[in-house]
């Protein structure tokens, strides 16, 4: 089936304004839905689930979180990976120290505790942008994962600050193999995705593209600067905080605060970079990209080696992972800086007109 | 003319005394006039003589150190800049400054965001009150886009279009708010002919069908001279003159610092 809208009338303003206005948009992401939801389970194995369609789920709420603050309200933020561990061991807490916590408001919390995290070191966005402003978020990383490690209190006195975290059960359904985790993983992160797709095309949405591209006009029109940032530091840190609960409970069953460092954070910057930055589904591709890329190098890699009779040094294929991950940074920030969610949009606009482009 | 045929109704603003420094720089020293209801009033000068300044001043963005802005009956000196908006106060800028990254639609859109209520919650599961706000401003920014002609672009980011379209779209933009005040920052700079007389017949338009109180800076004489009411002249932070077009251009320190005569 063509990409094209011919032939799509909009009779209202409703129908101009859902979610996906274009048909054919709309059945792909409901085919992927049900391919998400009845098929994947169906046929992938338990590693596919457990260490590779899990993990992307996670990486990828992450990143949309981290593309709300940097890609729709336009601040830079280093501290992804600190929001991801109060959220972790937020829920956690909340699960071992209050009888009877259901667990998905136990992630919502773990969310609310980044949340407001978040916003405390949202507040220095009111006065410092861009480079300046990421030192700021780096602070919070480095300060949170000091926090957890110093304070004995947040792993419950556990050494060095390792929690394993607790078994998991909804309404007497036990949450213990890779599919029903993966289950439980989807649908948070589906809901929690049409959620943040919801919020930037509405007039929260717009009030933070607006800053992000012209401040004082952005306040001219009476766009509130210090409410708008801090909600986006909130919202933001929100979602990282509950993918930090997912990647706790869901993913590795066992964190400490130094799982949650710099490189992490790092990591899901790369993710929206790579991705798209100031698109939901540029996080998702971003997220799959990262997931994929050093499964993909492994899988090639090996053949080749075998094929040129070549022994490669076990050290080098982590290495040669870096160098592509480098080389690809660089490529895409100098050819696509909005990645690879604005190639398929170009993509998506040349397919409109193909094959009589004039 | 128009002056004659339109009606100006009671003082809306009144600025009295206003001097504004930036550090050793006088941008404002001791400047007073008044703005009616209904009427535009233009604010012409040499560049650097403080219209934009004045602007600022009017819509918070600066705050004076001496004197005091009554709006609407009420006295103020400093406030935040998005309370200006929230009293009805909208505004263009000299330089563009759209949101380059949103389209046309959105960016107007955006002039309404003080109309919607809806918390992030109910926006973000688009529901009630957070769908019912989208399509009734829809339906507002869709009045302005048919005034300004330019539904052909309403899809289209700003940063693809051009200058005229894109200082059109900074019109519709302040438009959407529903604005009492109207503040044009040389709205007709770098325009051609047929683009100023579009510009200008919108000018006019929206004071006449909307009621909307304008105050405009320009530098093109001709067109100060035919759409506005009254004319403030500015030099070098002062205010040389004040009156009708007529009185203006006849006033011989306004003639001696900005009009010059012809040779």
């Amino acid at each position: 089936m063509l990409y094209r809208e011919a032939g799509q009338f909009k009779a209202s303003y409703a129908t101009d304004q859902q979610i996906f206005p274009i048909r054919q948009d709309r059945i792909a992401v409901a085919a992927l839905t049900a391919l998400a939801f009845v098929i994947v389970p169906l046929v992938a194995d338990q590693y596919w689930l457990s260490a590779i369609l899990i993990p992307f789920l996670i990486f990828a709420l992450a990143a949309v979180g981290l593309n709300i603050l940097t890609g729709y309200a336009g601040q830079l933020s280093l501290g992804t990976a600190a929001f991801m561990a109060v959220g972790a061991f937020g829920a956690w807490n909340f699960v071992l120290r209050v009888p009877g916590m259901p667990l998905l408001v136990a992630f919502a919390l773990g969310g609310i505790c980044a949340a407001l995290v978040g916003i405390v070191f949202g507040l220095p966005s009111l006065r410092i942008k861009g480079f300046y402003l990421a030192v700021a978020t780096l602070a919070a990383q480095f300060f949170v994962v000091w926090a957890l490690t110093k304070f004995n209190w947040f792993s419950n006195y556990s050494t060095s600050g390792v929690i394993t975290t607790q078994r998991m059960e909804i309404l007497g359904f036990a949450f213990d193999t890779p599919r029903a985790k993966y289950f439980l993983t989807l649908t948070v992160v589906v809901v929690l995705a049409l959620a943040a797709k919801n919020m930037v095309r509405s007039s929260i949405g717009r009030a933070w593209m607006a800053i992000r591209d012209m401040d004082v006009a952005a306040e001219v029109i009476g766009i509130p600067m210090l409410r708008t940032k801090l909600l986006a530091f909130a919202i933001s840190s929100f979602y990282a905080g509950v993918a930090g609960a997912l990647y706790a409970y869901c993913y590795l069953g066992t964190v400490e605060p130094e799982g949650f460092n710099l490189d992490l954070s790092f990591k899901i910057l790369f993710m929206i970079i790579l991705g798209g930055v100031g698109s939901i589904l540029g996080s998702f591709l971003g997220a799959g990209f990262i997931v994929l890329l050093p499964i993909f190098l492994n899988t090639v890699a090996r053949p080749l080696e075998n094929l040129l009779g070549l022994s490669l040094p076990p050290g080098l294929m982590s290495n040669l992972e870096l160098i592509v991950f480098g080389g690809l940074i660089i490529f895409f920030l100098i050819v696509e800086p909005h990645g690879l969610a604005r190639l398929w949009q170009i993509t998506k606009e040349k397919l409109r007109l193909w094959p009589f482009p004039h | 003319m128009a002056t004659a045929a339109r009606k100006s109704g009671d003082v809306v603003l009144k600025l009295e005394n206003i001097s504004l420094a930036f550090g050793g720089v006088k941008a404002l020293s001791d400047i007073s006039f008044d703005v009616r209801e209904y009427e535009v009033r233009a604010i012409i000068g040499p560049n650097g003589a403080g219209k934009s300044s004045l602007l600022n001043v009017i819509n918070g963005v600066y705050h004076p150190q001496q004197g005091t802005i009554m709006f609407r009956g009420k006295q103020r000196r400093d406030m935040d800049t998005h309370e200006a908006a929230a009293q009805g106060i909208a505004r263009t800028f000299q330089n563009i400054a759209l949101f380059r990254g949103m389209t046309v639609l959105d960016n107007i859109m955006t002039g309404r965001n003080l109309r919607m209520n809806a918390t992030f919650i109910e926006q973000a599961i688009w529901v009630g009150r957070a769908r019912r706000e989208e399509l009734e401003n829809r339906r507002k920014v869709e009045e302005v886009i048919d005034f300004l002609e330019i539904q052909h672009i309403r899809k289209t980011p700003v940063g693809r279009l051009p200058y005229g379209l894109q200082k059109r779209v900074e019109l519709a933009r302040a438009l959407a708010a529903e604005p009492s005040l109207l503040l044009l920052d040389e709205p007709m700079a770098g325009m051609n002919v047929e683009e100023k007389q579009d510009m200008c017949r919108f000018v006019l338009d929206v004071n006449e069908q909307y009621g909307t109180t304008i105050v405009l800076i320009e530098h093109d004489m001709g067109v100060v001279m035919d759409i506005s009411d009254r004319v403030v002249v500015l030099d070098y932070g002062k205010k040389i003159g004040d009156g009708t077009p007529d009185n203006i251009r006849n006033n011989q320190t306004v003639i001696d610092a900005y009009l010059g005569v012809a040779h």
